[in-house]
């Protein structure tokens, strides 16, 4: 990034602190901050972007960044005072711009470097996003609470955490009747048999021609509808949701593997051929490993449609616990603090199995020219 | 020699018949015991005839058997005026306003994202992961809340709906126009860099036509993303019209033939949508010029 540009914007962060010790900063408190601590606090963020302005390199992300920490967690001690919180003054949201600013430029400055060994460029792709969403979960905060928005509107993600440890209990149960019970169960049922499907309709051609088209067919079609239907067929208790899983999960592999399996070239299947392969062989050692590329994409599409697949199948009628259940009842009592610390486990879990389906792609198709690079 | 038609379709129809052929054979023998019960409790003598034509015309059947959906979606479709609140046409429209307007905004919102993202390296470097992120969040949990808050703010009705069918839509169009932004060759690329190109020229001449088939592309999964969002949003807000009010109402009232209705009717909606889509993709690539 150009430096000019750099120090330029750091000045204006540092400003944005000179400003924030001369305006009031609640509506009670006159001038300055109350307590000497965060008083030195704040003046030591404004020194250490003076810092960055006046070396405005590559370096100057490390003052930077120690600055943007001193600075924010200022703000955040000023939120406790309850003179502050809700009616938050002009030279508080000065020190929260001056925070942004410089976050802004550390991100530009961070995502510009671009350094020769290759570990460090991967810790690199980690931070760069990392910071990103820590300003944003940080704006999000210092905004909710600063304006005092009402809690029933949207909740400051401390609020959503501080639920999220209290209710640990309630959010395992929840965890287990959604996810390990239904997802997991009708993931495995119906990426399974649409694989054996595909294997057998790869066999059978006439039964290829006629799956393939029904199949992208029922792949478009908006397929959690079925969900009362299972409920009424399958009971209010896990079963009914891993069928939902299973019907919404067994369309995207049928397609994603019968067009793996003939992935394989014409080369490899006449080398087959001349080692007088017969087809399960070359099934176990061309087709399925052809195919593994394309299965692993089904595989991560539907590792998100399960847990919607689930949680939508939770509407229609549950036991007394389950994610879904747990959003729409606490959403009717306005406990928005427990739909959000759902709606932080349901990510998780979402991103813990997506994380995990693809590791295993990493391990197993180790091969395939996207990670060779 | 055997007529292309017939190799083309015969193991389609096939497939078909097959299907309903078991779809008939599983609504006899899912039914059969709810038959019989009723034929015990009022003590009638019956024969496996009397049986099997129960199973097939019950009035609230385990699993309706495809004439009796076939009829139910015939009569609530012919059998009112349009727009009245028992027709399906009604309830269909309902549900497409709000996924029109949700993919709309939905592509919009993609395209605007993946323009910013192929303009800006800070971007995606820092955008990125988070818009993959956040389609790994299950997002139709969100529902309830969006419809919660965007009710405390005094939005009603239509444009929840579509603010969460573009929330699940705008992730396909954004990863596509990224990927059909960059696909134009080094080559081409360094061909509009010789003529001294400005961004804006090389985005309008180079990168837009090479996008094209992408966007087509990634249209036609999010228009079936945008098109269960509308569903699924009428689900947890107790919504009076819309495909997913009437399954929400069947599921209550053990109205089975009337959840198999609406679920035709989503699937005819679906299949529509991206007819259409598919029919202006023809169209534009004739207007390119292919063949």
């Amino acid at each position: 990034m150009d430096p000019r540009k750099l120090r330029l914007g750091f000045l204006f962060a540092a400003g944005a602190i000179v400003l924030a010790l001369l305006l009031p900063s609640g509506p009670r408190s006159p001038s300055l901050l109350p307590s000497p601590a965060i008083w030195q606090t704040t003046a030591c963020a404004g020194l250490l972007f003076l810092c960055a302005a006046w070396m405005a390199n590559a370096r100057a992300t490390a003052f930077g960044l120690a600055g943007i920490t001193l600075a924010g967690g200022a703000t955040l001690a000023m939120l406790r005072d309850p003179a502050i919180a809700g009616s938050a003054g002009t030279g508080f949201w000065m020190i929260v711009i001056a925070v942004w600013l410089a976050a802004a430029l550390c991100v530009v400055n961070l995502a510009a470097m671009r350094p020769l060994r290759t570990d460090r460029q991967n810790i690199l792709n980690i931070l760069v996003p990392l910071l990103f969403g820590a300003v944003v979960f940080y704006l999000w905060e210092v905004g909710v609470r600063g304006f005092g928005v009402p809690p029933v509107l949207l909740p400051s993600p401390s609020a959503a955490a501080a639920k999220f440890a209290s209710s640990l209990p309630t959010l395992c149960t929840d965890f287990v009747q959604t996810f390990v019970r239904g997802v997991l169960i009708g993931y495995a049922i119906g990426c399974g048999a649409g694989l054996l499907v595909a294997i057998l309709a790869h066999r059978y051609a006439f039964l290829g021609r006629g799956l393939l088209p029904l199949g992208n067919f029922f792949s478009a079609l908006p397929l959690v509808g079925i969900a009362p239907i299972m409920v009424m067929w399958f009971g209010f208790d896990w079963p009914s949701k891993a069928a939902v899983v299973a019907l919404v999960t067994f369309f995207p592999m049928l397609v994603n593997a019968l067009a793996g399996l003939s992935a394989s070239g014409h080369i490899e299947r006449d080398l087959m051929r001349s080692y007088a392969a017969n087809h399960s062989q070359s099934l176990s050692k061309l087709y399925l490993p052809a195919a593994m590329p394309f299965i692993f994409n089904a595989l991560k599409i539907n590792a998100t449609l399960a847990l919607i697949g689930a949680i939508v199948a939770e509407f229609f009628g549950t036991p007394t616990q389950g994610i879904g259940f747990r959003i729409s009842t606490e959403a009717g009592r306005m406990a928005i603090d427990m739909v959000w610390a759902e709606i932080a486990l349901a990510a998780l879990a979402g991103m813990g199995f997506y994380g995990l389906v693809a590791l295993a792609e990493r391990a197993t198709t180790f091969w395939h020219p996207s990670y060779r690079t | 020699m055997r007529h292309p038609w017939v190799e083309r379709y015969a193991p389609l129809a096939t497939t078909v018949l097959v299907l309903i052929a078991i779809w008939y054979i599983a609504a006899i023998a899912m039914n059969l015991s709810l038959v019989r019960d009723a034929f015990e409790r009022e003590e009638t003598a019956y024969t496996l005839t009397d049986l099997i034509s129960g199973t097939l015309s019950a009035e609230r059947p385990l699993l309706p058997a495809p004439h009796q959906v076939a009829a139910a979606v015939y009569d609530s479709v012919f059998g009112y005026p349009p727009l009245a609140p028992r027709s399906l046409v009604y309830h269909s429209l309902v549900t497409l306003t709000a996924t029109l307007l949700g993919f709309v905004l939905g592509a919009l919102l993609g395209i605007v994202l993946a323009l910013m993202i192929v303009h800006s390296r800070v971007l995606e470097r820092s955008l990125m992961p988070w818009i993959i992120c956040s389609q790994m969040v299950p997002i139709l949990a969100l529902a309830p809340i969006f419809i919660v808050v965007l009710g405390a703010l005094g939005l009603h009705g239509l444009l929840p709906k579509s603010i969460i069918s573009a929330y699940l839509c705008f992730f396909p169009i954004a990863i596509g126009m990224v990927k059909g932004f960059t696909s134009p060759e080094p080559l081409q690329v360094e061909l509009m860099r010789t003529w001294s190109a400005t961004p804006r020229q090389m985005l309008w001449k180079l990168r837009w036509p090479s996008a094209v088939p992408y966007l087509f592309a990634s249209l036609k999964v999010a228009i079936t993303i945008s098109l269960i969002g509308a569903i699924v949003a009428e689900l947890p807000t107790g919504a009076e019209a819309g495909i997913g009010a009437r399954l929400l109402a069947g599921s209550y009232y053990g109205q089975t033939i009337q959840i198999w209705a609406a679920l035709v009717a989503s699937a005819v909606l679906a299949s529509g949508l991206i007819g259409i889509v598919g029919l202006v993709e023809r169209g534009v690539a004739r207007r390119m010029g292919a063949h």
